[in-house]
């Protein structure tokens, strides 16, 4: 072969670490399920998923919690790779629990970001699953820093940081007690860096907004909106058209768009090496609500 | 480019969180918006300067106890290689947070205030890496400027801490003297220790050599799963999935399967980017026999003249951690490689006094202890020697009842 040292590069062996942990997880769960956006973390996710089972099936249906402020772009995109792969997929739906009053929102947010979470669960609980695949990473935020490979859930979905499992070697414990789930996160070891470098390394298509396109923008705190139905504009708050891409793509409420030329993957690698701003700080509206915002919607079931 | 795996281990105020800050600052890996923010924290606690120490800043629950509870994991890379730092915490009590960083690490660094010198945690952390097997130690003693950069104060806990290591099995070992806070010899070489001629931490952490320390002559491979498609295209594939734990494996292989005995050929491995002709320990793969034989999920496939030892009888260091005490009589799980078997805990032999390394005789195990014991299992497991092939010679033990991960363990041959 063409490996003299006998030693894997850092995508390859990125690469099967997440396949190990997938097949862990399959062998060791009984009824499993794949978190997926559309976003490029949960496409390089489903893409791994197909490698591992191959020439089996993902034997996992994929789950995707529609908070209803989704960019359209991304919504067809995930019908269609999600198509294309022959998994089922399960809509979780934010706009249908506030409908049957499951879940309220909270007067005058826009964000649904809190509502997610009622939902995520609700579906985790009606499906029965015992484990969810999310593409989280450790490199994203200072209490997923601290998260395990498996993370363990108690029946109310809860993280609690100061009691997770030791996790040596590459030996995942993912025996559960009753009502309990797992939440599990393959790309815990990659950075924003390495999941571009692997989406050009291996040709993964993405939804087109994350590469520059024209849009008609606002600016709010900073950042770039794109102007859309669910945000409701304020005095001063003027739009114009802007070449812009996303580099990360959650809600249209709360996830800003960065100006850029960048049309490619070597582009927008190049973009990255030359950012002086991590991915959720440039474009996160629900990081900046206070310091310690993720830790504690991750207490509280999020992923 | 490739991953090095690394664990860093201080005992609290001797400069660890400073030190990663500053490798992440050094090689922009912490950017401007996480720099503000400890901007903004410095200035809130009172400082002028940036104080890098924040950047590896934690949990609110953390802040609020003024402690550091868990295993953090941190990224950087240079042009010649990615790092993964799992950057632990320093007391006695995290122990287990120790074990688990380095557990899977290929390199160390130990951190020991020049003023101070070694103490019994730069000790325990030493024997630590030996135990877990951590091929690389790199003693940094840090806090150069505040010994004035004196070649004497660095010779001092240099030779004491080689002479104590020298008790330890630790295959590499580096000291660096270095100041965090101001930079020297971290990331670049400084001048004002002139007297030192090796490199920085930076640039040995490039250089060092781990090819060599994987072990890729005793081919194990745990199958994890089988696949099986149920599609017309591929009606009649079956292959063994699973990630192979030491060795190599070609096509045209004799294998045996353990503990069938079965024997066959490999006659293809499916890899993520495709098939190939070979594939080494690290590598996630799919391997398709000649024959159809009895194989499947805790089983092994091995060369017929280097085998691992089959055995319910289990010895082993063990670092508990479990606020339970462990006791001979107790029922556990052991999660080996893909098998996961019920065991008694037959004997506790000796605890060892992590910062001694004397043995004392003992019947029990408390929180974050090391010893020596005695297992039984219902069922056989194959393994190594931990010291030869850290994937077949480790294992953690799970409660049967409330699931929690109670020890990791390393395996002893005679
Ligand atoms: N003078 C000096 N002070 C240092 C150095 N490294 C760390 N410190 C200081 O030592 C204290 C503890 O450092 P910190 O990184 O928080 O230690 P940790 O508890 O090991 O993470 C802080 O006040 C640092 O500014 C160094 O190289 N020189």
């Amino acid at each position: 072969m063409t490996n003299p040292t006998l030693r894997l590069s850092h995508l390859l062996a990125l690469e099967a670490e997440a396949v190990h942990i997938m097949r862990e997880v399959v062998a060791e769960t009984e009824n499993p399920a794949l978190l997926f956006s559309g976003g490029k973390d949960s496409v390089v996710l489903l893409h791994l998923a197909k490698l591992a089972f191959w020439p089996a099936r993902v034997p996992f249906p994929v789950v995707h919690i529609d908070t209803g402020h989704n960019f359209p772009e991304v919504l067809t995109f995930r019908d269609e790779y999600v198509a294309t792969v022959g998994v089922r997929l399960i809509v979780g739906s934010v706009p249908e629990a506030i409908a049957a009053g499951t879940v309220r929102e909270a007067p005058g947010v826009e964000s649904r970001n809190s509502a997610q979470t009622p939902v995520l669960l609700e579906t985790v609980q009606k499906h029965r699953f015992d484990a969810l695949f999310g593409g989280a990473r450790r490199d994203e935020e200072k209490a997923r820093a601290k998260e395990r490979v498996f993370s363990v859930r108690d029946e109310f979905g809860q993280w609690d940081p100061k009691n997770q499992r030791p996790e040596l070697w590459d030996l995942y414990n993912g025996q559960l007690q009753p009502g309990g789930h797992l939440r599990v996160f393959p790309l815990s070891n990659w950075t924003e860096t390495d999941v571009w470098q692997y989406i050009a390394d291996r040709d993964i298509a993405l939804p087109p907004l994350y590469y520059a396109h024209e849009r008609t923008v606002f600016e709010r705190d900073g950042m770039l909106f794109a102007d859309n139905e669910f945000l409701t504009r304020r005095a001063g708050e003027q739009t114009r058209t802007e070449k812009v891409r996303f580099r990360t793509v959650g809600d249209m409420t709360c996830t800003g768009a960065v100006r850029s030329t960048a049309s490619s993957n070597a582009d927008v690698l190049a973009e990255i090496a030359a950012s002086r701003l991590t991915e959720r700080g440039a474009t996160r509206a629900d990081d900046r609500a206070n310091e310690t915002a993720m830790e504690d919607r991750k207490r509280e079931g999020y992923f | 480019m490739d991953i090095l795996r690394l664990a860093t281990a201080g005992s609290v105020d001797d400069g660890k969180s400073t030190l990663i800050g500053r490798l992440l600052y050094d090689t922009h890996a912490a950017q401007q918006d996480q720099i503000e923010a400890v901007g903004r924290a410095s200035r809130r606690m009172g400082g002028e300067d940036l104080n890098l120490a924040l950047l590896t800043d934690g949990l609110k629950a953390e802040r609020e106890q003024g402690i550091t509870i868990d295993v953090a994991y941190r990224y950087f890379a240079t042009a010649r290689r990615k790092f993964i730092i799992a950057d632990t915490p320093g007391h006695v009590q995290y122990t287990r947070n120790m074990v688990t960083g380095a557990s899977t690490a290929e390199l160390a660094v130990v951190l020991v205030d020049a003023r101070h010198g070694m103490t019994e945690q730069s000790r325990r952390h030493a024997l630590i890496c030996s135990l877990l097997g951590v091929p690389h130690l790199v003693l940094a003693v840090n806090k150069m400027d505040l010994v004035d950069y004196d070649q004497a104060a660095f010779q001092r806990i240099d030779e004491e801490f080689t002479r104590f290591s020298a008790r330890l099995r630790i295959p590499d070992l580096s000291v660096i003297p270095i100041s965090a806070l101001q930079g020297d010899n971290v990331v670049r070489r400084t001048t004002r220790m002139p007297w030192y001629e090796g490199s920085s931490l930076l640039h040995h952490l490039e250089q060092v050599h781990v090819a060599a320390d994987q072990n890729l002559i005793d081919l194990r491979f745990p199958v994890q799963y089988v696949i099986r498609p149920y599609r017309d295209e591929y009606h009649d594939y079956r292959g063994y999935a699973g990630k192979i734990a030491a060795g190599v494996l070609r096509v045209g292989d004799e294998v045996i399967a353990l503990p069938s005995g079965m024997t066959s050929t490999v006659t293809a491995i499916d890899t993520p980017a495709g098939e190939a002709a070979e594939a080494f320990a690290g590598m996630s793969v799919t391997v398709r026999l000649a024959d159809d034989i009895d194989l499947s999920r805790g089983d092994v496939l091995t060369r017929l003249n280097n085998q691992p030892r089959t055995t319910q009888d289990v010895d082993a260091m063990l670092c508990w951690m479990s606020r339970e005490e462990l006791r001979p009589g107790m029922r556990v799980l052991v999660k080996h490689t893909t098998r996961t078997v019920p065991a008694v805990v037959k004997q506790v032999r000796y605890r060892m006094d992590v910062n001694t390394l004397h043995r004392t005789e003992a019947d029990a195990l408390g929180f974050n202890e090391i010893g020596r014991v005695r297992l039984r299992t219902t069922q056989p497991i194959m393994c190594d020697d931990y010291q030869r092939s850290r994937a077949t010679g480790g294992f953690i033990l799970i409660e049967p009842a409330t699931k929690l991960t109670l020890a990791g363990g390393m395996i002893r041959l005679d």
